[in-house]
């Protein structure tokens, strides 16, 4: 039995997760639960953590509803569009329409917006977008949350969530380790709001040697929003929709400045719009949804894939001309070191001034994430007033687990939320689960310490692994009885990679391939039993890759289960090349049997917001 | 890139130690300064960075796509509030930044909620959150949409 001291903490709300949503749902739990005791827990320092650590240049979800911008249905119509018709309507109109009041409290907070100099207005980037200089967006907002939390606890990773021994469909709390001491920490809550990050890293990356860490999604998003609620038996939606980003090549530096402010465009090699080229082709895969403007991010995506697959490439970012607007490519520089420094870097290392050079772009590996332009995560319950039934079950941003709450990454089908969005949705979650508490809904909740001590066996076993496997061997990385986290995680990635979409296919997979990979995973979990942690540090990396293998698993049943091409430039199911309304205009939905392991699928309908005026002429 | 540290400014303190969101900036117990464990875990986000007290700590391109011979330099001044960067191209171009990171005294704007007015019940009930519907600068009610909009189907 690991000797680890076990500290407990009885709380109220639980916050996993201190990133944008779960900074919003910390600072908002205290409005409303004036009394009630609030804890945040963070696997790294939340003045630092999460998507936004290094900061944004750009807050990519305003209405500006003040101004008569945008209305929230406006930012619905863009998001459906954008996931090719699939998302929860309710969810994000919900989060638009709270989004305007999130945004002006950071500009109060001290966060420095750009203003149009002659409207007076937020500077727009593009429609939805506004520019900031948002170095310190991240400690700005976990000062927030520090005010309102009773404490923060950082540098703990929760592994497990508690459940109700009373009622199996209620959480109790969750469980985790500091790296630092070593310490098990068992928290006890009436409501548990994860907050988690979406994921990194389970597909192969481009690069695999030291700049494995530069992917588009912080390495550190292990996907923790989905683990903890799939292996607690929450259902999950739309976990199949993985995201490719269109990058600048090796940076993978953003290009929404470039596109929508500096009107930079893209080109192939031989100097002409590829994207033009492909509209037949497209058109014959997914109909009438290439007319549709904007057009959607994964149809861009896939005109960039065919082109360099047809010996096209490289596509080339036009720059030369803004750039030499001194005012432009300030923004274009400050741009990156706002949010992707690391873009600064490689453009420096290769002697690129986007002044007398056009760089060059990339696709990325696959993410699995819910909060930028896809939306993978759990299936939650819509707010009371607008909801349709079909999506409601009592508290908003529930999910299908009794006083579990999501938000940010963790809530699938609320496209486009980006980081301000995730801040509002943890708002959000947060007063919903205030009410959940005081409506008596979490009462005699009972955790035995049967349950929370076999989870500490759980938590500690990669310790033990590697200490006994350890001495078997003289040295070195090589051991028939362990295998260490990094080992496990290329062999993840290796087979998510092959078999379920990811670079090396050009992103095509199948029936036949994902049932293979299935299987490749179903394996892995076994040997994940025997992964190895030299010390604590390892530790978190050995329950990382297990998050990530559980997510995995996930993403790659929904993959399968859906029997259509929805996301060309996403992903390609060979066997199923074409976008399927008559079949597949649906939400999938899967729950995992926390006592068997075995996932089933369903579908469920999507509500989408008609005008009257429009319907009478459809 | 992935960062490192210069042997003869590192003191030792433990910022980056206590910033880092990759938990890879470790106390190395034998020469007692602060080394990157896993650089290939590095996100490149400079938190490290613009923590250390000494400037101790810079940052290398990634082995496998960037040449050698570059350098990004940044300095966050709080007090201040702002933050400068120089870039130094391999071919010897340099670039200049400086932008703001606060418009405020740090600290100071940010409510304490537990000492705002409380929330009245009906608030409660209704769909507003903390310093709406006024937050939201419409002076008008939060938004809503009638339920019956929402169609199932495939047409919108």
């Amino acid at each position: 039995m690991p000797k680890n001291k076990t500290v407990f903490e009885d709380c109220d709300i639980l916050v996993v997760g201190g990133g944008m949503a779960g900074t919003g749902a910390t600072f908002e739990s205290r409005y409303w639960g004036r009394d009630l005791k609030i804890i945040c827990v963070e696997k790294a320092n939340i003045d630092r953590s999460g998507a936004v650590a290094q900061g944004l240049y750009a807050i990519n979800c305003y209405m500006g509803m003040q101004w008569g911008e945008n209305m929230p249905e406006d930012h619905v119509r863009y998001a459906r569009n954008d996931l090719m018709g699939l998302v929860r309507e309710d969810l994000g109109y919900d989060m638009a329409r709270h989004v305007d009041s999130t945004v002006h409290m950071f500009d109060e907070w001290g966060l420095p917006m750009m203003r149009n100099k002659e409207t007076g207005r937020y500077q727009r980037e593009g429609k939805w977008q506004i520019m900031i200089h948002g170095e310190s967006y991240k400690p700005i907002v976990a000062e927030a949350a520090k005010k309102s939390a009773n404490k923060i606890y950082n540098r703990i990773m929760i592994t497990h969530l508690l459940k109700d021994e009373s009622n199996p469909n209620r959480i109790a709390g969750a469980v985790g380790f500091n790296m630092r001491t070593g310490d098990y920490h068992v928290f006890k809550a009436k409501a548990v709001i994860v907050a988690a990050g979406g994921a990194s890293h389970i597909f192969k990356p481009r690069a695999v040697g030291e700049g494995m860490g530069r992917t588009w999604y912080a390495p550190w998003s292990n996907g923790s929003a989905y683990a903890l609620p799939i292996a607690a038996g929450a259902k999950m939606t739309q976990m199949e929709n993985r995201i490719v980003l269109c990058r600048f090549k090796d940076g993978y530096g953003p290009v929404g400045a470039y596109f929508l402010h500096l009107k930079t465009y893209t080109q192939n090699a031989n100097g002409e719009n590829y994207e033009k080229k492909w509209y037949e082709h497209t058109k014959k895969m997914v109909g009438e949804y290439i007319d549709h403007h904007p057009t959607p991010t994964c149809l861009r995506n896939h005109a960039f894939i065919q082109e360099v697959a047809a010996g096209g490439g490289p596509i080339h970012m036009v720059t030369k001309e803004a750039f030499q607007d001194p005012h432009l490519e300030t923004v274009g520089w400050e741009n990156f070191l706002g949010m992707t420094v690391g873009q600064a870097v490689v453009w420096a290392s290769q002697n690129i001034d986007p002044k007398y050079t056009n760089p060059e772009l990339t696709t990325s590996e696959p993410y699995v994430m819910g909060s930028h332009a896809t939306c993978s995560g759990a299936w939650v319950s819509g707010p009371e007033d607008i909801a349709p039934d079909d999506y409601y079950w009592g508290y908003n941003r529930m999910t299908t687990i009794e006083g579990l709450f999501g938000a940010g990454d963790t809530v699938g089908g609320s496209a486009h939320k980006f980081s301000s969005g995730s801040f509002t949705e943890g708002r959000l979650a947060a007063k919903a689960a205030v009410k959940y508490i005081t409506d008596k809904k979490a009462n005699d909740i009972k955790v035995s310490d049967t349950q929370y001590e076999n989870l500490r066996e759980a938590i500690y076993k990669p310790l033990e692994n590697y200490q006994v496997g350890r001495n078997e061997i003289t040295a070195g990385t090589v051991s028939p009885s362990y295998l260490s986290p990094i080992q496990g995680l290329q062999r993840l990635q290796k087979i998510m990679d092959e078999y379920c979409g990811g670079l090396t296919n050009n992103y095509m997979t199948n029936g036949n391939l994902l049932n293979k990979g299935l299987e490749q995973l179903s394996i892995l979990q076994e040997d994940l039993e025997h992964v190895g942690a030299e010390d604590y540090h390892q530790l978190m990396r050995a329950w990382e890759l297990k998050h990530r293998a559980l997510t995995s698993q996930c993403v790659t049943e929904h993959t399968l289960f859906r029997k259509e091409t929805r996301w060309p430039g996403y992903y390609y199911r060979g066997d199923h090349m074409n976008l399927d309304d008559e079949n597949w205009h649906c939400l999938t939905v899967s729950q995992r049997d926390p006592e068997t392991g075995k996932f089933t699928m369903e579908k469920k309908p999507v509500y989408h917001i008609v005008d009257e005026e429009k319907k009478k002429t459809a | 890139m992935s960062t490192f540290v210069y042997m003869t400014r590192c003191d030792g303190c433990g910022h980056c130690v206590d910033i880092c969101p990759s938990d890879i900036m470790h106390i190395d117990k034998t020469i007692r300064r602060a080394v990157n464990i896993e650089p290939n875990f590095c996100w490149e986000c400079y938190s490290c960075v613009k923590a250390c007290p000494q400037q101790a700590i810079d940052v290398r391109g990634y082995a496998d796509f960037a040449p050698m011979g570059h350098k990004v330099r940044v300095l966050r001044e709080e007090k201040k509030g702002t933050i400068s960067w120089k870039i130094k191209f391999r071919n010897g171009t340099v670039k200049d930044f400086v932008s703001p990171i606060t418009t405020k005294p740090w600290g100071k704007h940010i409510p304490k909620l537990a000492e705002a007015d409380s929330p009245n019940q009906g608030d409660m009930q209704s769909q507003i959150l903390y310093n709406e519907p006024h937050g939201l600068n419409t002076e008008k009610d939060l938004p809503a949409i009638n339920k019956s909009s929402f169609k199932k189907g495939v047409y919108y």
